[in-house]
């Protein structure tokens, strides 16, 4: 069994189809196949290999237009996404206002391994008070899972990815158990001086936990940890894991990584996946919609192949959406029938409701401090060897901020491989200087600006959701999604907050910024989709009237249909939704293999 | 740039600018139609300006464009110029390529020629690249600084401040400038040291 093409696909006899190759998709299949139920896994974007499709030492000079972004590759050049972006050529979506605030943008990455392949690989576990949030504030919604029921499987996920990071007892910044972080980084100098001054403003300051290796996995105990009394699947991992290298320091883990050092699904979860021989893969599939069957369950999914635009159908006993939070929504919302006029597990009308994003503002400093230093190699593991978590917890509690969730604080400096705008703007500190007055300036201010990224929690609300346009069709003929958007005033206030902190940061390290910072919210904000964390539209829950999927991720409407990616987010705390996006999809896999064996499904 | 703005150039250029004394380089159109690379470009291949798409600029343009290019970045003891590192090339690829941002410079970039020749006529009765180094920089003194530059100048700064732009983007990401600032790395290590003791110590954390 391996990548197959859409007529093989449809002939296949499968115990469970898994809809897209993500974090989500990847995990599912992973903990599916290791186990050995058969698994049809079906990607709308095409075949990806890393180990060969990877720009690793390319330098700008070597790209078109020194490698900047452009439409094609909105992430610059070298970025590893491909067909990909905030706009897909040929498939468009449709936003209800064009009014500031009220977009939402949607990124996609049409491609195996999906946006894993391109992401930060921040990997922050979500804390007690994450999966409780209504219970702690009164707003939005708990999960109906608490940290206890996620902790298991964060353990498991870091033990298979690799994630470096520290534990430091921080309130509702969990700690891992002994043996599952690798250790983190060396700080950079910009680390060291931001800790020095952030500490003294009470911010803290330590590791940040991503999934890079900075160390070999243990692949002598760690196989056996995750997947107990399975042998088959303990050789196959440990196989696999002495094929990952760790990080050598060098070349931008955005580009993907051809040592497999970091987490791609397509370096992690697959090739071991794969190696079961109970994995296929059909890329160039769109899935279309997943009709209901006269038993009132469903028997597969239709797909369009893209490469003969035929329209096809593959079968299984379970149907899992792994497909990315608002294209989950989107077949979901497209497969209608007299029973869901609505759309598949519809009932309660909540899907496409309670579609949430990042809080996102940043602030750049220049750092006298910084200027004019030894040189020295400072690539590291890309970024993010240290990171702020949400400090305030406690004033919030009392009801001293203005807004009622956290944020987390990244942050990065430019002594890092010069790129196109490494120097373009630098007249705000050069005075416009041109000549050999230039070239002095540029040696002096390479390395001296910090940047700072402010990542806050969004609450759901009624004025964020998407549903499906009456009109608006893709190329391949299925109706596409429309966005509603809206900000609460506990996102905006969020937003000037950060710009508050970062520039009482720099100013603090002795720094300076261009601009004051923005004390208007609404405007401080990134756009919504920007930050490309959004999660939502099928809301697991306790409650069948208000929630689409149950705590196990299956849907209340259809006892064999799954969910898998970050659909079912009740709540979007500041961590970065991919740890538990995978944690959660082991979780439910663990769920699928338990009902399966008792011929639940 | 809009027509209006460009007129306001045009006009500024042409006050003291009697016709005919020379033929003053002309904003040109594209001659072939330009391609995206698409969503699906070859990562791992090496590109080259006018391999993608058709470039822009003819002799005297290339001329203009290399004496300004150098007027940015010099030579000196520790580098080369920028057109000795191919900017020009890089540049001429920039405003030749078929995206938004580029489509905008690229009227930005060749309007500015004709002004700067327009501007070296009217103050010193030749075309920029027959300037010498003292009237070159008396007319980028003018025009290197939006802030600080005068009402007549405002459209002439924004598009030195671009070329300035283009020119280092160009610039440091070639060998020649990432030696220049001393980046170092884009090398596999076989551990992370974290910044050395001179670094930490001039710093003030050691």
């Amino acid at each position: 069994m391996s990548f197959i093409d859409a007529e093989t696909a449809g002939k296949g006899e499968y115990d469970v189809i898994v809809v897209g190759s993500g974090a989500g998709g990847g995990q599912m299949a992973y903990t599916l196949a290791m186990n050995g139920a058969r698994v049809l896994m079906l990607e709308a974007g095409r075949k990806y290999d890393p180990m060969t499709e990877t720009a690793m030492f390319q330098t700008p000079e070597m790209a078109p237009l020194r490698g900047v972004d452009t439409p094609d590759k909105p992430f610059g050049f070298y970025d590893a996404t491909i067909d990909g972006g905030w706009q897909v050529p040929g498939e468009p979506y449709v936003s209800a206002s064009d009014k500031d605030g009220e977009r939402f943008e949607w990124w996609r990455a049409r491609m195996l391994g999906g946006r894993t392949n391109h992401w930060g690989r921040a990997s922050l576990r979500n804390g007690p008070y994450d999966f409780k949030p209504h219970s702690r504030d009164g707003l939005g919604f708990d999960w109906p899972i608490g940290y206890e029921d996620m902790a298991p499987y964060y353990d498991k996920v870091e033990m298979l990815v690799g994630v470096y990071g520290s534990n430091e007892g921080l309130e509702n910044t969990p700690d891992s158990p002994e043996g599952c972080l690798l250790p983190p980084p060396k700080p950079v100098i910009s680390d060291l001086l931001i800790r020095k001054h952030g500490t003294k403003l009470g911010l803290p300051v330590v590791a940040c936990h991503r999934a890079v290796m900075t160390r070999p996995l243990d692949w002598k105990n760690v196989p056996a940890k995750l997947h107990p009394g399975n042998t088959v699947a303990q050789d196959i991992l440990a196989r696999d894991m002495r094929k990952r290298s760790p990080c050598f320091w060098a070349t931008p883990c955005g580009n993907g990584c051809s040592i497999r050092a970091n987490y791609q699904s397509t370096t992690v979860h697959l090739p071991p996946a794969l190696d079961t021989g109970k994995l296929d893969i059909v890329t160039d599939a769109m899935v279309a919609e997943v009709p209901l069957g006269k038993n009132g369950r469903v028997g597969g999914v239709r797909f369009v192949d893209k490469r003969s635009g035929r329209s096809r159908e593959a079968r299984a006993r379970v149907v899992v959406l792994a497909a990315s939070a608002c294209e989950t929504v989107r077949i979901l919302l497209n497969s209608k029938s007299v029973r869901f006029p609505q759309g598949l597990a519809n009932s309660s009308g909540k899907v496409g409701k309670y579609l949430m994003d990042t809080v996102g503002s940043g602030v750049a400093g220049q750092i006298p401090l910084l200027e004019s230093l030894p040189p020295h190699n400072a690539d590291g593991a890309t970024w993010g060897h240290m990171y702020m978590p949400w400090w305030e917890y406690k004033a919030q509690k009392a009801g001293k901020l203005s807004f009622a969730r956290g944020y987390h604080v990244e942050f990065y400096d430019n002594r890092r491989m010069p790129d196109f705008y490494t120097n373009a703007g630098l007249e705000w500190l050069s005075g416009g200087s041109y000549g050999r007055k230039l070239k002095e300036d540029a040696r002096r201010y390479f390395g001296s600006m910090v940047y700072f990224a402010g990542r806050g929690e969004m609450i759901p609300n009624e004025n964020s959701y998407c549903e499906i346009d009456p009109q608006v069709k893709d190329k391949w003929g299925i109706p596409v999604l429309r966005f509603h958007w809206k900000w609460s005033e506990h996102e905006t206030r969020q937003a000037a907050h950060m710009q508050k902190t970062f520039a009482d940061l720099i100013a603090a390290m002795g720094g300076r910024t261009q601009k004051p910072p923005e004390t208007d919210g609404a405007k401080a904000i990134e756009p919504g989709g920007k930050i490309i964390h959004e999660v939502g539209g099928a809301m697991m829950g306790d409650d069948p009237q208000r929630s689409v999927v149950d705590k196990w991720c299956r849907a209340w409407d259809v006892e064999n249909l799954f969910l898998a990616d970050g659909s079912v987010f009740p709540s979007n705390a500041d961590k970065n939704p991919t740890l538990t996006i995978m944690a959660n999809a082991w979780r439910v896999a663990d769920r699928i293999l338990d009902q399966m064996q008792r011929k639940e499904l | 740039m809009d027509r209006r703005t460009t007129l306001k150039w045009m006009a500024a250029a042409a006050a003291a600018f009697p016709l005919g004394q020379f033929v003053p380089l002309q904003a040109a159109e594209r001659a072939r139609e330009a391609k995206p690379y698409g969503t699906d470009p070859k990562l791992i291949d090496a590109f080259h300006p006018g391999e993608l798409w058709p470039l822009t600029f003819n002799p005297a343009q290339r001329r203009l464009a290399t004496a300004l290019c150098d007027t940015i970045i010099p030579v000196d003891e520790t580098s080369p110029s920028a057109s000795a590192v191919g900017v020009v090339d890089f540049i001429d690829e920039w405003i030749s390529a078929p995206y938004p941002t580029q489509t905008v410079d690229r009227k930005l970039v060749l309007e500015g020629f004709v002004w700067l020749d327009a501007e070296a006529s009217r103050r010193f009765s030749k075309s920029f690249t027959a300037l010498n180094a003292e009237q070159v920089h008396a007319i980028c003194d003018d025009i290197c600084y939006l802030p600080k530059a005068g009402a007549d100048f405002v459209e002439a700064a924004k598009f030195f401040a671009r070329y300035r732009d283009l020119t280092t983007g160009g610039f440091y990401t070639t060998p020649q400038g990432r030696k220049d600032v001393q980046y170092v790395g884009n090398v596999p290590l076989p551990r992370f040291d974290g910044p050395p003791l001179e670094v930490l110590k001039k710093v003030g954390l050691a």
